[in-house]
Formats: structure tokens, sequence, C-alpha cells
């Protein structure tokens, strides 16, 4: 078990930011050369101002229709990405590691904070989980990869918290939870969490031909 | 849960045009089709969809049915990512499916747009399947007999080349009983304008071709009409997804102005033939912008009203309400200008809910109505949201500048019950402006 931490906390872990990092960058690349390969009557209308002033409503809770629609999605979804960035990045546990290893430090989270809001994290996948399952709509369309990436970051989220609350094994969860947080990092890139990467950008290009084509609003 | 596949009509054309296909044919096409024409958009919207239902909510089939397999998300799940899972490699019979979510269950209005956090377009989504379908040969019959008249006689309604004039001259005539010195100017090269209307005018609706020429009359306008065909700007062929005769169509617009040497294109009050000519084709053809300048009717007439050239005896005093037709509003913004003229013209405007870009569609759009009566029960049941939001205004006029807009709002009030009437701004206009006395 030991060796199967050292292993993720090492090697995998430089593994996982390097294909989470140059997989990222590489599908952007590749999507902005085929856009302009393919989609050229489409990008020929692509207008920056247009496309801020569309995500910066997309980006306000209740700022746009969809949202206003959907109260229920709209909090719990902003209150999971809005975690999903801050716990990881402002972890006392993370940063310690960042500390020991690479000589790199920032200001913390106070752990009681960060140690609710990974909570909320996992309440809410909870919630996508039952979505997915029992609302209709939403079952009518999922597939087994959308359960199983809303999985990959509740159990990251979940064996997290374990793990600092020395619940179980405190070395099987810390590794399981290091594991499952490097295979949703990699995952990123190549599976449905690369809205992470696209979404700007589809909105972006929308709201470029609404604003400058249509001449109207498309929040 | 129930599925498109419960849900099928019979219909000659896709019945028709499913008996040739065999899988391999089908994946064939189908790789050709996304090899070829598809790129990064349809791509991150098929990769990047989090198949949250937000979009539910957005469309008035599911508002009117709520049944899921009537959501935006869901159209695309039955067709497009059914095809791409398999390869393209499907049953003929996935194809009869797919060609009956996309032409008579989607009207293309893009007011999902407005719900999708991540800014997916499956009004483009179900266009390519209707682009597939064309390829295959799968095509309902009413719509596909539409693109063969734009395909033969370059105007919707197999409307012969001496009929056109013939009907203007006869709409002249006509209307020189009430103001004697009216012309309906053919082909007058240089004037300030070129007006384009869609063939079912001529055919079924001269009515509104005589109320235009009387508004432009009155207003002392220098408006030309083409004497050739390049008349008609409606356009099913965009709707079918045959984008060749869509562009042949929209060029021989063009080119009847350029021709003519008009300082633009004013069309009349519909909203698909907008859509094809402001939006769509003209980038199938290359052209960034527009070769001539066009403008629609609603802020034609607004530009007329600012100009003080149109001037009224009275104003409409029933209270009405507005529709605001998809291809105009979120295809133009026009919102702002198309109250202006109502207000202009009527005194009290009962607003609906929701309204301007978030307005429900009148479900015929998008060719949704061409496909004719196999398919007529649905978009009208599908839209008993629509019929709520009127009842709801409790008025009984309802201005709608779109001639799609007035086909199915007209069959959703009389199936409803509803008890009004719809007008285009023409209508009113004529209703109401000061007549040039006869001399
Ligand atoms: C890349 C490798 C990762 C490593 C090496 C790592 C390591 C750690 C460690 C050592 C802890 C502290 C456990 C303890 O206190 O005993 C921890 C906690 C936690 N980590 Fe990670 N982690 C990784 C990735 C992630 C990712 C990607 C996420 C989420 C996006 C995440 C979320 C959390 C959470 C929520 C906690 C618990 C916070 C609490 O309840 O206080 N970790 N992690
Ligand atoms: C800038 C970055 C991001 C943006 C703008 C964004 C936006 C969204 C939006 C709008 C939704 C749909 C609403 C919902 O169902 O909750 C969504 C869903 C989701 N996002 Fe993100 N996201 C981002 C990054 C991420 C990342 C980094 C992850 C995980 C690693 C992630 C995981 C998810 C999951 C799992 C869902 C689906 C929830 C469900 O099952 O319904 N997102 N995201
Ligand atoms: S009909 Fe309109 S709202 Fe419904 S799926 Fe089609 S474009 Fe979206
Ligand atoms: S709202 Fe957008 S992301 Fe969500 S299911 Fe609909 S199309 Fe997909």
């Amino acid at each position: 078990m030991h060796a199967l931490y050292d292993l993720a906390v090492g090697p995998l872990a430089w593994l996982a930011f390097g294909v989470f990092i140059i997989g990222s960058v590489y599908r952007l690349l590749a999507m902005r050369a085929l856009a302009l390969r393919k989609d050229g009557a489409f990008v020929a209308y692509v207008s920056w101002p247009h496309a801020f002033k569309s995500l910066a409503h997309w980006f306000t809770p209740f700022g746009a229709l969809g949202w206003r629609e959907n109260p229920g999605v709209t909090i719990a979804t902003f209150i999971f990405h809005i975690c999903l960035f801050l716990v990881p990045l402002f972890l006392m546990g993370h940063i310690v590691l960042f500390d020991t290893f690479r000589g790199w430090s920032w200001p913390a989270l106070p752990d009681g904070a960060a140690d609710v809001l990974a909570i909320v994290v996992v309440v809410i996948c909870a919630y996508f989980l039952w979505r997915r399952l029992s609302v209709p709509e939403v079952r009518f369309v999922t597939s087994a990869q959308d359960v199983l990436v809303v999985s990959l970051v509740g159990l990251t989220f979940l064996t997290g918290v374990l793990a600092y609350h020395r619940i179980g094994d405190n070395l099987v969860l810390t590794t399981l939870h290091i594991l499952s947080g490097e295979a949703m990092l990699v995952a990123i890139p190549f599976t449905r969490l690369s809205h992470m990467l696209f979404g700007v950008f589809s909105r972006g290009y929308i709201a470029s031909e609404f604003g400058s084509v249509r001449h109207a609003k498309d929040w | 849960m129930s599925t498109i596949a419960d849900r099928l009509i019979e219909d000659e054309g896709l019945r028709r045009g499913v008996s040739r296909l065999t899988p391999e044919k089908i994946e064939k096409v189908f790789k050709e089709l996304i090899a070829g024409e598809c790129g990064a958009r349809l791509k991150t919207y098929v990769e990047s969809c989090v198949r949250c239902g937000m979009c539910a909510k957005a469309c008035h089939y599911y508002m009117s049915h709520k049944d899921p397999s009537y959501t935006p998300v869901a159209k695309v799940s039955q067709t497009m990512w059914r095809l791409l899972a398999a390869g393209g490699r499907v049953e003929p019979q996935v194809i009869y499916e797919c060609a009956q979510v996309a032409y008579t269950e989607c009207n293309l209005c893009r007011r999902c747009i407005h719900y999708c956090p991540l800014g997916i377009d499956t009004g483009y989504i179900i266009s390519v399947v209707r682009r597939l379908c064309h390829k295959l040969g799968v095509t309902p019959q009413y719509i596909q007999d539409t693109a063969h008249s734009h395909s033969a006689v370059l105007n919707q309604m197999w409307v012969k080349d001496d009929e056109w004039p013939d009907t203007l001259q006869w709409q002249e005539e006509e209307a020189r009983e009430e103001f004697p010195g009216l012309r309906i100017p053919l082909d007058v090269e240089g004037a300030d304008f070129m007006y384009s209307v869609i063939a079912p005018e001529p055919k079924f609706r001269t009515q509104l071709i005589y109320q235009a020429a009387a508004i432009f009359n009155a207003a002392g306008l220098n408006w030309t009409m083409p004497a050739t065909p390049g008349w008609d700007n409606s356009n099913m062929a965009m709707f079918t997804g045959d984008s060749e005769i869509m562009s042949r169509v929209e060029r021989a617009h063009y080119e009847t102005a350029q021709r003519l040497r008009v300082k633009r294109i004013v069309m009349g009050e519909c909203g698909h033939a907008f859509r094809a000519v402001y939006d769509v084709a003209n980038r199938w053809l290359g052209w960034k912008w527009h070769p001539v300048p066009v403008v629609h009717s609603v802020e034609f007439f607004w530009e007329l009203i600012q100009q003080g050239r149109i001037k009224i005896t009275h104003k409409y005093a029933d209270p009405v309400t507005i529709h605001d037709p998809c291809n105009i509003i979120r295809g133009r913004g026009l919102m702002d200008k198309l109250r202006e003229v109502t207000h202009f013209l009527c005194e009290n405007v009962v607003e609906m809910s929701p309204n301007r870009e978030h307005n429900y569609c009148c479900c015929a759009g998008g060719g949704v109505i061409n496909c004719g009566p196999p398919f007529k029960n649905v978009r009208i049941v599908g839209n008993s949201i629509k019929a709520e939001q009127l009842r709801a205004t409790g008025v009984h006029t309802l201005v709608a500048p779109c001639h799609n807009c007035h086909g199915g709002l007209e069959d959703i009030i009389s199936k409803f019950g509803l008890g009004m009437h719809t007008k285009f701004l023409g209508d009113l206009i004529y209703e109401l402006m000061e007549k040039p006395e006869a001399e």
C-alpha cells in the first residue's frame, strides 16, 4: 500500500498533471484548427465584445433565462463549480504537498471551511446523481459516461473528506483519493468534462452570432 | 419511456425514401457528410453537452406534451448521437425516425439557446440531421414538393413565369379603383428598393400585395417589383436540407436586385424568408454580408413612420397583443421596432409573457407547417403552451408579422377556441392609414 501511495503521490501525479495540461492544450488547439478549416462561414462572425457580454450574464447566477427557469440546478451548479475550483486549489492538505515536493506555497482556506465546502460538493454530486436517475428528462439522455463523471468527482471529494476525518483506513483512503483525483484530471480533456475547455467558446461563438448578426441577446 | 419510435406517422415521402436505403448506403452518406460539411461546431456540441436537461423547458413541444422525448437534447439524442454512436451504420427505419424528429418536431426556433449554459445550438444539429435525410432522399412529401417547385420555377408554389406579372397587374387594376394613380412598378431600374414577397402571396394572399402597393403609393415611394423569376424570397429548400437549391434561389433573388440596380431589398412580412436571405443562404454562397442590403417590413414600416410617411386617421381601438416571430426577433432583433410600430398603430397593446427574445415559437416555422396534413395535429397539440400564453392576454387581436406564424397561430386559435384573429402590420396600416383622395 505504501508503494502504491508513493507511486500515486509521485510519478502518477506528474503524469496526471501532464496529461491534463498537455491534453487540454492539444484539444483546444486541435479544435481551433478544425474550426478554422471547416467552420469558416461561422468563425467569421466571432465578436469578442458580444461574447464577453453574454458570458458575464451566464456566469451570474440567475443572470440568464435558462438559470431562472431551473433554479434548483442553478444554485447547485454554481456552488458545485465554485467549490470544485476553490477547495482543491486552496486546501491546506494540498498546499502542504506542493510545499514539501516543490517548495511552493500560497495562502490556504481555514481547514474547517474547506471541510464544509468539500462535504457540500459531495452532497451536490449525490443530488446530480439522483437527478440523473429520477428526473425523466434527464434520465432520458443519461448514458454511462454521465454517471461515471459525476461519480468520479463525488468519489474524489468523498475520499478526501474521509481521509481528512481519519475515517476508515487512512492510507487506503488517501491513496484512493489521490488516484481518483488524478483520474478526474486525466478525464477532463477526453470526456464530457471537456465542457470546462470548450464551454466558454461554444457560448462565446453563439453570443457572437446573436450579437453581431442577429442583434438579439442570447441570455 | 416513449420515444419517437412510438409515434411514427405515415408519410409517403419518408416511406418511399427509406425503402431505397440500406445500412451500407446510409453509412457512406453519413460519413461523407460528417467529414465533408461538419466541423468544430458539431463536435463541440456533441461532446460537451453535459446532459443536464436544462433545455427541456425551452421547447414548446416539451412544455405542451410534457414527454421527455420532446426536449431539445432528447431530439439530438434520438437522432445525431444515435447516428454518431453507430458510425452511421443504421437500419433504414432509424432514418425514418430521424427524419420525423428533424422535420416535424423541431422548428429551429433557437429558443433553447437561451436555456443551455453551454450555448449549444440544437437547431443547427437538427439542420445537419435534415441535411443527411435530404441527401438520403428521405423528406416529407409536402415540403419536398415545395423544394421541387423552387428548383423548377424558382418559387415555392409552382407560379409560372407569366402568372406572376399577370397577378401583379391584376392587383394593380383592382387597387386603381380605390387609388386611381397607383402603380405596381415592374422592373424599374434604379428604384429605391425592390419589394419581394413569398410565393403564397400571389397564389392565395393577393390582398397583401394590394395592401403593400397601397401603403407604398400613399407614402410616395420609388419602388419596384421584378417581372422575372427571383421575385420569391421564400426558401423551403433551406428547410429540407437542400443547400444547393437553397443557394440557387437566393442567388437569383440577389441577382435580380442587382440587375435592377436598386439600393436595397425590402422583404414582406415573412420570417423564414428573412432567415434564408439574411442569415443562411448568403453564407452558403460565400458572402459574409449581403451584396444588396436587405430589410424586413417591420423595420421598413418603422422607418416610414419615423419619417412621417405613414399617417393614420385613427388608432386601432381594440386591445392587441404581439407575437414575436423567431426569425426576425431571435433572428434579427426587431422586437423594439415591432413594438414601436404596433404602439403607433394601436391604442392598447397587451404584452404576452414570455415575449421578445424569449417568446415561444408558433410551432409552424422551420418548415414544420410545410410538412403538411400528416403532421398537422402534432404541431397544434404540440403547442398548447402557446395557446395558454395567448389566452392569458385576454385580447382578441394578435399582431404577427410573419406568414408562418399566421398559419400556425390560426390553427392553434381554432383548435383551442381562443376567439382571436391574427393581423399583419400591413393589414393594420392599410386599415388605418390616410388614404389619398381619389382625383
Ligand atoms: C492530484 C493529486 C491529489 C493529491 C496528491 C491529493 C492529496 C490530498 C491530501 C494529502 C489530502 C488530505 C487528506 C488528509 O488530510 O488526510 C487531500 C484532501 C482533499 N482533497 Fe486532494 N489530492 C489530489 C487531488 C484532488 C483533487 C483533484 C480534488 C478535487 C477536485 C481533491 C479534493 C480534496 C478534498 C475535497 C480533500 C478533503 C478536504 C477536507 O475535507 O478537508 N484532491 N487531498
Ligand atoms: C470553467 C469551467 C466550467 C464551467 C463553466 C462549467 C459549467 C458547467 C455547466 C453550465 C454545467 C451544467 C449544469 C449542471 O448540470 O450542473 C456543468 C455540469 C457539470 N460540470 Fe462543469 N463546468 C466547468 C468545469 C468543470 C470541471 C473542472 C468539472 C469536473 C472536473 C466539472 C464537472 C461537471 C459535472 C460533473 C457536471 C454535470 C452535473 C450533472 O450531472 O448534471 N465542470 N458544468
Ligand atoms: S423547436 Fe425550438 S426550442 Fe425546441 S428544440 Fe427546436 S430549436 Fe430548440
Ligand atoms: S441544456 Fe445544453 S448541455 Fe444541458 S442537456 Fe440541453 S443541450 Fe445539453
